[in-house]
């Protein structure tokens, strides 16, 4: 049996019918054709999965997608600029090549940018909590942190 | 020997190409690869570690709505041929699907194909399979015993490889020592449990009788495998190597899910999908590493110089075969680590269980010898009261001595040990950390301070293979790069593999950039498939800046030849009139005449007229496919063997303290040294080093797969099997030294593994350091939290 869903995805309104058993994720990568948030253990593990819900980083693996039903939901596609170029914490991740297979990136760039739009100087300790429920399995995380501080810092002088 | 060639773009920080299309959500894994008229499966897996299979009932499920085909194993088993089995075990036959009998926990019984993955997982739990439960084992020291239950029956016991290698004078090297050691260390089950699960998409073309393959992969002689196991000519399989791969660090090997949705894409002519869930990939997923037994004993004089070691390696390979048996053999490449020991000792055994199958693990098994080493030398320095600096740089390779043979027969290429393992102890500012540590002890903590030095061998014509299975005659292991100037001066270049995160596409437009001297960023490097590409043998082995850079250094060198030829002879001047510079041939002397790499590429496609004389070919292409350097001979009789031309080396220091209470390590400081000659990509080069440490890390404190005596794997989801988060892992520093090898393109080595094969270690010294005042030691990765507390409350 399936339930209409209607939510907004980076900001264009969504509506779809499914199944109410499909999650978040699944809706988003197959449903919406968003493939950038990626899906690494779905028992709300590892973070490959997150997405901004209403400006808040969540595991989207852990919630149907007819939950977000009214909500607003941000994919890693939604963080560039509005001329299509790319975010600053997209570009401060690229600068200090804090990523290697990018599989965990788009996950990374959600706990991240939802750790920025709290916190303007946020101190390596606070980088790491905000950043701690998303494994990455490349990096051993420093670069991580580097881009997260390069883009604070970044935003900061905007 | 140092580095001081100029250089304008290998060595300097540049953004890495791949690093743009992930930060956009732009990258291609197969999971975004949905092919029209998929289909998707899901499998019915063994709940039992042995057991017969009495009957498959499917009924049920096939009835369900949206299930296109049930398959079990008899029926795949009579299409195919058997897996690949590296050491030829007699009576080992794996295919995909179990036969009459399940080995392990998770392994697949029957596969359900339906139009979503949803439907087919319900049709999954819908199929009945009446089981009669049979004796197993799940240590591999018993399994060692006659009387232990053989894991394959044809086989008649556990005993899968049994070797053992002398190489010098061990017994006299024993006996004129007046000191020895022996102890026992163990390395648990881990893996290297990348983030994005193994998978697969196949395709059959009824028009091109092509198999279309899409891969999570990261494995040599996948297409060959495909197409002898599926019993189809090789040009008959197209792997696509333009698939983005979450991580691999050796393990995407999903051979056998290959075979199982090739079978049915062509049985059904329907594309069709597999990929693992978590579990499936924990259990099924045939991705566990290494769990060793290391008995080990060695021979020092009182200044704890190292004469003789004997190591004996008992791997637990788990119920499949595949290459897992190998992980023993490369270990041979850098037996003696980076120590000047005269004569070696090794038995290697390989012994089968019912646990989950074994793959290729970062380091390919050599991080747990590197483990069984540098407690050796610990204890050696704990021994004699000696600092464990003191006695690594009494038993260092000294500068001097390189090129350096090792007993076991490989040659190291160059390195400065002494210097390396310097910059290590300024960078953690050692004198410093010692009295932190002390300070700390004087409180009450319990605090210690690890050091590991690792040896890390690269490029490696697998000399392995043949090293324990003598039938294998592989003496290379080549790499190709072809590039292509087009009518307007713009370079293409196409590679031979896929990539799980080593930036192979910065690697070689930074290599071509260099040697063309042309912009990187305008260089197009893609990723070809299996029947457009050269011989190639995928990023394995910490190969692929020496491998791959070799092989476009010399596409680019040959392009470079070419255009200096079309340039002077267009200038109306001989070859020695002129220079290459910034791509451009500019004739010496004559106030700056050149012609650019632009025109000479429109002379070269279109004007023949203008091509010199001798110059018959149209075009402006190469090819390169580089041949392993120092490679191209077997194994001696004694197994002495050149299996790696080039060997990169680090230094680890960390600073831990231990909960009193809990038994909770925390990494508190982390410096690497490493040498791994020239660097390609800075960034690139850096995180690997930090990222294989993290990796190496969770080795040592938190990971394992974790079996009960029922057989049942109790660390199959990332609650259970706990790798490090940004928490656990310190803010590594990092010191870089450059011992150019003189075997490669640009003076580089392999950096892929380093930071896993010091990592363990190092924490494992660090651990033991804190426990040392209390008269404890734990030799056994994981160190668990629970482990360590109850040795100190039992030493309280
Ligand atoms: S996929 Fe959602 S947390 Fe891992
Ligand atoms: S970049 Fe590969 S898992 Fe984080």
């Amino acid at each position: 049996m399936k339930r209409a869903v209607t939510l907004t995805i980076n900001g264009e309104a969504i509506s779809s019918e499914i199944e109410p058993r499909t999650t978040l994720v699944d809706f988003l990568r197959e449903d919406v054709m968003l493939t950038g948030t990626h899906v690494g253990c779905e028992h709300g593990v590892c973070g490959a999965c997150s997405v901004l819900l209403d400006g808040t980083p969540i595991r989207s693996c852990l919630l149907f997608a007819i939950q977000a039903e009214g909500h607003e939901v941000t994919t890693v596609e939604g963080l560039v600029e509005e001329d299509g170029s790319l975010g600053l914490l997209q570009d401060s991740f690229w600068e200090t090549h804090a990523m290697q297979c990018g599989y965990c990136t788009p996950g990374m760039l959600i706990a991240a940018y939802g750790l920025l739009a709290e916190s303007a100087d946020p101190t390596e300790a606070e980088i790491r909590e905000a950043i701690s429920g998303n494994l990455c399995r490349c990096t051993g995380y420093v670069q991580i942190v580097d881009a997260v501080r390069l883009a604070a810092a970044r935003m900061r002088q905007q | 020997m140092t580095d001081t060639t100029p250089r304008i773009y290998v060595s300097t920080k540049r953004r890495p190409k791949e690093d743009g299309r992930f930060v956009s959500g732009a990258g291609r894994f197969v999971a975004d690869i949905a092919r029209p008229g998929m289909l998707h499966v899901a499998l019915v897996t063994s709940p039992y570690p042995a057991a017969q299979i009495i009957n498959v009932d499917t009924s049920v499920a096939a009835a369900c709505p949206g299930v296109v085909t049930i398959l079990a194993g008899p029926e795949l088993a009579n299409a195919t041929a058997p897996l690949a089995n590296a050491v030829d075990t007699p009576g080992v036959k794996i295919f995909p699907l179990a036969q009459s009998t399940v080995r392990y926990v998770g392994e697949w019984v029957v596969a359900v194909a339906a139009e979503t993955r949803a439907m087919a997982e319900d049709a999954a739990e819908l199929v009945e399979i009446d089981y009669d439960p049979m004796p197993f084992v799940v240590d591999p020291t018993e399994a060692l015993g006659p009387s232990s239950p053989p894991v394959h029956s044809d086989h008649g016991n556990n005993i899968l490889y049994d070797r053992v290698f002398t190489w010098g004078p061990v017994t006299d090297d024993f006996t004129i020592s007046p000191h020895q050691l022996s102890f026992h260390v163990r390395w648990g089950r881990s893996a290297t449990v990348p983030i994005e699960t193994f998978g697969v998409i196949a395709e059959w073309g009824a028009g091109n009788q092509i198999l279309d393959v899409w891969a999570s992969i990261q494995m040599p002689s996948y297409p060959e495998q495909i197409a002898s196991s599926l019993k189809i000519p090789l040009n008959r399989v197209r792997v696509h190597y333009d698939v983005d791969v979450g991580g691999s660090y050796g393990v995407k090997r999903g051979i056998k899910h290959t075979i199982l949705v090739g079978y049915l894409a062509r049985k059904l002519s329907r594309p069709i999908r597999l990929i693992e869930d978590r579990l499936e990939n924990m259990t099924g997923g045939d991705m566990h590493g290494p769990d060793r037994r290391f008995d080990v004993s060695v021979a020092f004089d009182a200044q704890g110089v190292i004469r003789s070691l004997k190591l004996r390696a008992l791997e637990d390979v788990g119920a499949q075969t595949g290459r897992a048996p190998f992980q023993l053999g490369k270990p041979v490449s850098a037996i003696v680590g980076a120590y000047r020991i005269n004569s070696v000792e090794y038995h290697a055994t390989a012994v089968s269980t019912n646990k989950t199958g074994q793959t290729a693990v970062r380091g390919f098994g050599m991080s747990p010898t590197n483990v069984a080493l540098e407690m050796a030398v610990d204890k050696v320095a704990r021994y004699l009261s000696l600092s464990r600096l003191t006695v690594r740089r009494r038993n260092f390779i000294r500068a001097y001595e390189f090129p350096y043979r090792i007993p076991s027969g490989s040659e190291y290429d160059s390195g400065n040990y002494h210097t390396v393992l310097a910059k290590a102890r300024d960078l953690s500012n050692l004198d410093k950390l010692l009295a932190r540590r002390d300070a700390a002890r004087a409180l009450g903590y319990v605090a210690g301070i690890g050091l590991a030095t690792c040896l890390e061998p690269g490029g490696g014509n697998s000399a392995f293979e043949p090293l324990l299975n003598p039938k294998n005659e592989t003496t290379t292991w080549p790499e190709s790069c072809a590039i292509k100037v087009d009518r307007t001066g713009r370079v293409t270049a196409t590679i031979a593999t896929s990539s799980s995160g080593q930036g192979h596409q910065t690697l070689v437009a930074t290599i071509i950039g260099e040697e063309l001297e042309i912009d990187p960023d305008q260089i197009q490097v893609l990723h070809s498939d299996t029947l457009s590409a050269l011989p190639g043998n995928t990023p394995v082995a910490s190969r692929m800046a020496i491998m791959l850079g070799g092989a476009a250094a010399g596409a680019a060198r040959k392009i470079r030849e070419r255009v200096i030829q079309i340039g002077a002879h267009n200038l109306g001047c001989g070859l020695d009139d002129v220079i290459y510079c910034n791509g451009r041939v500019v004739r010496v002397g004559y106030g700056g005449q050149f012609i650019t790499l632009d025109h000479i590429a429109l002379i070269a496609h279109r004007e023949f007229h203008n091509l010199p004389p001798g110059l018959s070919e149209p075009g402006l292409q190469a090819i390169h496919v580089e041949q392993v350097p120092q490679g191209g001979t077997l194994p001696k009789s004694d197994g002495r063997v050149q299996m790696y031309p080039c060997y990169s080396f680090a230094a680890h220091m960390v600073y831990a303290e231990i909960d009193r209470l809990t038994g909770k390590v925390s990494l508190e400081d982390y410096s690497i040294a490493h040498d791994c000659g020239t660097v390609i990509n800075p960034d690139i080069v850096r995180g690997m080093v930090i990222g294989g440490a993290a990796h190496g890390i969770g080795a040592a404190l938190y990971e394992e797969f974790v079996y009960n005596s029922a057989g049942q794997l109790l660390s199959g989801t990332f609650v259970d099997y706990v790798m490090p988060s940004a928490h656990e892992v310190p803010y590594i520093r990092v010191a870089e030294h450059c011992t150019p090898s003189p075997l490669t393109s640009h003076g580089q080595k392999g950096v892929g593994e380093g930071g896993y094969l010091g990592a363990p270690a190092a924490v494992m010294s660090a651990v033991n350091d804190a426990l040392n005042p209390f008269g404890v030691e734990c030799l056994e990765l994981p160190l668990r939290a629970s482990k360590l507390a109850d040795l100190l409350a039992e030493a309280e």
